[in-house]
């Protein structure tokens, strides 16, 4: 068992390939999550202009990406934007679906946040001059942000595990490299020490979320 | 050809569509089966989890605990990938529909546990005090008192994350799964026409836009008023 599952030799001769994988799901976590952030942002910030010519659109096109699995916004990019003669690479590709379907779940969340902010709080920040701008960024956004802290981490992990996607399109993330590992060395030992990988990676987040959550609902 | 006909002609090509309608469809079936499987076996198994876990045994919490955060930690993919490619080294050869039923239920199960937990231990400890003394036993307590109301915490949160997890059935098709997506690519390289795929993309939407619109009614239904 340990000598398919967990042989040392493998792990030895595959840790290179391994590594480089984790190097790269770590690069690719910095870019995404900052992407899905900002389309969050554009999302939440729209839906404060609490017109039913915005909402509406608005609500349209985030139930459209919460319905839509992200492989297939991926696969769609990737394989069928070529036939439109646009030939944009699994790196591109994954950084444009993250941004859509990442930034829709971030903007449900931080659109939440926002609405969190008594409107006393708008009224008084432009009351002292500030601008619309002003009174989002000094005022509203700062607190809208802390009330919705778990959820922001909890989706932030979910966007984290959500980059092994990248592997199907040939991105040379953790999962992609195990697996390239695991058909080198014809042994599944590669993707068990790609799963301890993630799950050494993750689990600190799972457990501080488990924390949060709990108190969150004791408080209600 | 204006530019929109030639688009139509490439991405909406009606010839290809009818004769691939029928993978599309089958994809459905398998789409559809997975689906519930994934949202009944889960969400049973995170139930009983939770409900164990009420027991209070300390050995037996930890190992709940552990498979919890398991789960929760691993991408779902990769969970796939091990019991697909895995299992078969030590003697056992699960397909990929059963591969990618067991990751799944197995994610399900996790979060659902986490959020029926929460549930539970929101309820008060007077709660329980009281309904122990009026002389309901530890079981009827747990049923008649403390789970309606755990339920309608766990609700919103639930369908979220029932519906993040379902989606994940096309995850399957890269393990072989004939489900839509993979229905779709195989129709897509068969045809060299991105017509399937776009038609998969829309049968995606038709189940799971409707789910997507009711999990927002009930999230507003079943908000906790304060």
């Amino acid at each position: 068992m340990i000598q398919t599952f967990f042989n040392p030799e493998i792990i030895v001769a595959s840790w290179p390939i391994v590594r480089a994988g984790l190097l790269n799901t770590v690069l690719l976590s910095l870019l995404v999550v900052p992407l899905g952030l900002i389309g969050g942002l554009i999302l939440a910030l729209l839906a404060s202009v609490k017109k039913p010519v915005v909402r509406w659109p608005l609500m349209v096109w985030v139930d459209f990406f919460r319905a839509f699995p992200p492989l297939v916004l991926l696969i769609l990019l990737f394989a069928g934007l070529p036939f439109a003669g646009l030939e944009l690479g699994g790196f591109i590709c994954v950084g444009i679906a993250f941004f859509l379907n990442t930034g829709a779940y971030y903007g449900e969340i931080l659109r939440a946040g926002i609405d969190s902010v008594p409107a006393g709080q708008i009224e008084a920040a432009r009351s002292t001059g500030l601008s619309r701008l002003q009174a989002m960024t000094y005022v509203v956004l700062p607190q809208a942000v802390r009330n919705v802290l778990p959820d922001l981490l909890s989706n932030t992990l979910e966007v984290v595990k959500l980059t092994a996607l990248g592997s199907v399109v040939a991105v040379p993330e953790l999962l992609y490299q195990a697996r390239q590992a695991q058909s080198l060395t014809y042994s599944p030992t590669p993707i068990v020490v790609a799963a301890i990988v993630y799950f050494l990676m993750l689990w600190p987040v799972v457990r501080l979320l488990s924390r949060l959550e709990n108190r969150a609902l004791a408080r209600r | 050809m204006s530019s929109w006909s030639r688009f139509a002609e490439t991405f909406l090509n009606a010839k290809v569509m009818h004769r691939y309608l029928p993978d599309i469809l089958s994809g459905v079936v398998v789409t559809i089966e997975l689906a519930l499987l994934v949202v009944v076996t889960g969400i049973a198994a995170g139930l009983t989890l939770a409900l164990l876990r009420s027991l209070g045994l300390r050995p037996l919490n930890w190992l709940i605990v552990g498979v919890v955060d398991l789960f929760r930690s691993l991408p779902p993919l990769v969970v796939i990938v091990l019991i697909y490619f895995g299992l078969p080294s030590a003697g056992l050869a699960p397909s990929g529909f059963a591969s990618t039923w067991l990751s799944l239920a197995f994610v399900l199960m996790a979060f659902s546990e986490e959020i029926f937990w929460a549930g539970i231990t929101a309820v008060d400890r007077g709660q329980w005090e009281a309904a122990r003394s009026t002389g309901l036993t530890f079981g009827q307590t747990l049923t008649s008192v403390v789970l309606p109301q755990a339920f309608r915490l766990a609700i919103p949160p639930l369908t979220n994350r029932t519906i993040a997890i379902t989606k994940g059935t096309a995850l399957g098709t890269v393990v072989a799964v004939t489900e839509i997506l993979g229905q779709a690519s195989s129709a897509m390289s068969n045809s060299y026409n991105p017509s399937p795929l776009m038609m998969g993309a829309a049968a995606y939407l038709v189940l799971f836009f409707p789910v997507v619109v009711a999990a927002r009614y009930i999230e507003t239904r079943f908000a906790w008023k304060r």
